[in-house]
């Protein structure tokens, strides 16, 4: 395919070279690469069949922390909380930051001071605006519970505090963290829609709804199915966030799977364990992307 | 696989002046717009205009019923009794060590890689690209385990190297700047080799001074993101030494948790620096998000 060009002159010098010199250029990032990336991806499959805390040797037990998860009600409660998120997230991310886009994509003055706006809390660390929403969310003084007492809630909820209402407090700091830049992504694919097309339809007698759902939609269903493959594998791997904002609680209401891999791996030390679990968000994750990329080929065809 | 997909948004774009579907709106519309727009802006931002209001006042002020939208007198003194309460110089030295050696490690290995994936032709090439694309999909969380024990092994962890050694040489980079180079004519390598220019010769003299733009993108976004992150510190960083400004922060806040006026000073801190890198550089964030699409 690629290598029709080199491979056919004559003689294999040229594409011996080729390959040396290919190499050359990808070998200082493939070392690091391989190592630190490929060889853990591989070395995850031995560990996750194996009994090993920190100071033994790793002994194999066969599939016996599989057998362990499936009764493991803490494992269950990660399992669930992170579809809980990943299931909110994702919809509410897709239809803010897509409205966003659309309001950003007129010809405005001070548009740009707009977008800037809304990519701003994406670049900002995690930390500082975990503690910065714990504030806001704060029961009794927060700005947020003030502002639903003065609008006339009389029992606002307890966010971060309270284990019903933690998770909706997380999923609305991850949103508003995130949007901007799904938001950037839906404007690229906005303006790769020819302004012909709206000419048509208005000529047409379209009115905006019937425009914006026969064109708009249509037209940006490669970048839609993108941005929904990169929010699934965002969400699934949710963790920095909700270990500062929450840390799993109260109680075990915001415990996601990632940070219960952490749990296992690095407070308990039970790295064979931890694998396992490692294990099912990677299977995740990549029969989700599969997934997707099959039922996009298939609206293709 | 998602190579395909990814390049979904186009190459090059223009988002200061977009060319797609807009309108020019008049009158009561344009009003009504700019309205939605302020107050969703104002929305966004108000969580860092109560962080930086908040580092300004005393501690009793932080919380009252009603807010205070500004402080009755502005607290510059938390400004300076941080530095004596927190480490916080030691936090910012680490981090500016820390992103800095990324960074450059990511630039060049990135670029470089990604030229030899785009411009040289050799069998396994695109197997090869796939596998680095493959990753981007397998979230870090599922092998952090594996590689802590590879890094512990070579001990290397608890050394500011982990962190440099296990962000410098992501898949990310090399995506990025192979999108780009994908965009430069091959018409341009070809005159240069019948000039009789080597690979390395084309890369440096040719490639490497048109993607400048592309270079300041990956740059800025490597920066932020190796500045911002929390959990590869949180692993490796054991020792209150080699602390970043996250793990800091972090342990700040659980130290003087009932402080809270200086607990935002802090935060403010550890956001300013980048976002004065981001307000001289947002054309290089959008180009670098609208090009790649990826990131974390």
């Amino acid at each position: 395919m690629a290598t029709t060009l080199a491979t056919r002159r004559p003689g294999g010098r040229l594409r011996l070279r080729n390959t040396l010199t290919g190499w050359s250029f990808i070998l200082p990032n493939f070392v690091g690469f391989a190592l630190l990336t490929l060889v853990p991806v591989v070395a995850l499959f031995y560990l996750a069949f194996t009994s090993w805390n920190v100071f033994g040797a790793a002994k194999w037990i066969g599939t016996a922390n599989f057998t362990r998860m499936v009764g493991d009600a803490s494992f269950w409660t990660a399992f669930r909380n992170t579809v809980y998120y990943t299931v909110f997230h994702i919809p509410l991310t897709l239809v803010i930051s897509l409205g966003l886009a659309i309001l950003l994509n007129q010809k405005l003055r001070g548009v740009a001071f707009f977008r800037t706006a809304a990519f701003f809390p994406y670049i900002t660390s995690i930390v500082a605006i975990a503690v910065v929403w714990n504030m806001l969310f704060s029961p009794q003084y927060g700005p947020i519970n003030q502002f639903l007492h003065a609008i006339g809630v009389s029992n606002p909820p307890g966010w971060t505090t309270s284990g019903t209402w933690a998770m909706p407090a997380v999923i609305i700091v991850g949103t508003w963290r995130e949007m901007g830049y799904y938001m950037l992504l839906f404007l690229a694919g906005l303006q790769s829609i020819p302004g012909e097309l709206y000419e048509a339809a208005r000529v047409d007698g379209a009115n905006a709804w019937q425009r914006f759902r026969n064109i708009t939609i249509p037209s940006l269903r490669p970048t839609t199915f993108f941005i929904t493959v990169m929010l699934t594998i965002g969400s699934f791997k949710v963790f920095d966030l909700i270990l500062v904002m929450t840390n799993g609680g109260p109680g075990q209401s915001t415990l996601v799977l990632s940070q219960y891999i952490y749990q296992k791996g690095f407070v308990e030390n039970q790295f064979g364990y931890a694998s396992s679990i490692s294990i099912v968000l990677f299977a995740i994750c990549i029969a989700i992307t599969i997934f997707q990329f099959l039922m996009n080929k298939r609206r293709d065809a | 696989m998602a190579a395909t997909i990814v390049t979904s948004p186009p190459a090059q774009l223009h988002l200061s002046s977009p060319t797609g579907p807009r309108t020019r709106l008049r009158g009561w519309r344009k009003i009504l717009l700019y309205v939605v727009l302020i107050v969703a802006a104002a929305g966004v931002l108000l969580p860092f205009y109560w962080m930086v209001m908040s580092s300004l006042k005393t501690n009793n002020d932080v919380f009252t019923i009603p807010i205070k939208w500004v402080p009755d007198v502005f607290v510059w003194q938390n400004y300076v009794d941080i530095w004596t309460k927190a480490d916080m110089a030691t936090w910012l030295k680490n981090t500016m060590v820390l992103s800095v050696a990324v960074t450059a490690l990511q630039v060049f290995t990135g670029s470089f890689a990604a030229y030899g994936f785009s411009k040289v032709r050799f069998p396994g090439r695109d197997v090869l690209f796939l596998t680095y694309v493959g990753t981007i999909a397998v979230p870090w969380q599922s092998y952090m385990i594996p590689q802590f024990i590879l890094m512990s092994k070579v001990h290397l962890s608890n050394t500011l190297w982990s962190i440099i050694a296990l962000q410098a040489f992501g898949a990310f980079g090399v995506f990025l700047m192979k999108q780009f180079y994908e965009s430069v004519p091959e018409e341009l390598s070809e005159a240069a080799r019948i000039d009789g220019l080597s690979e390395y010769g084309i890369y440096r003299r040719i490639i490497l001074p048109l993607s400048v733009p592309a270079l300041a993108s990956l740059t800025l976004l490597t920066f932020t993101n190796t500045w911002n992150d929390y959990l590869g510190p949180l692993i490796y960083l054991r020792s209150p030494e080699l602390w970043t400004i996250q793990l800091g922060l972090r342990s700040f806040i659980s130290q003087y948790n009932a402080e809270y006026a200086l607990i935002m000073t802090g935060s403010v801190l550890s956001v300013l620096p980048i976002a004065l890198i981001f307000i001289l550089g947002q054309k290089y964030f959008v180009e670098g998000i609208a090009t790649s699409g990826l990131k974390g």
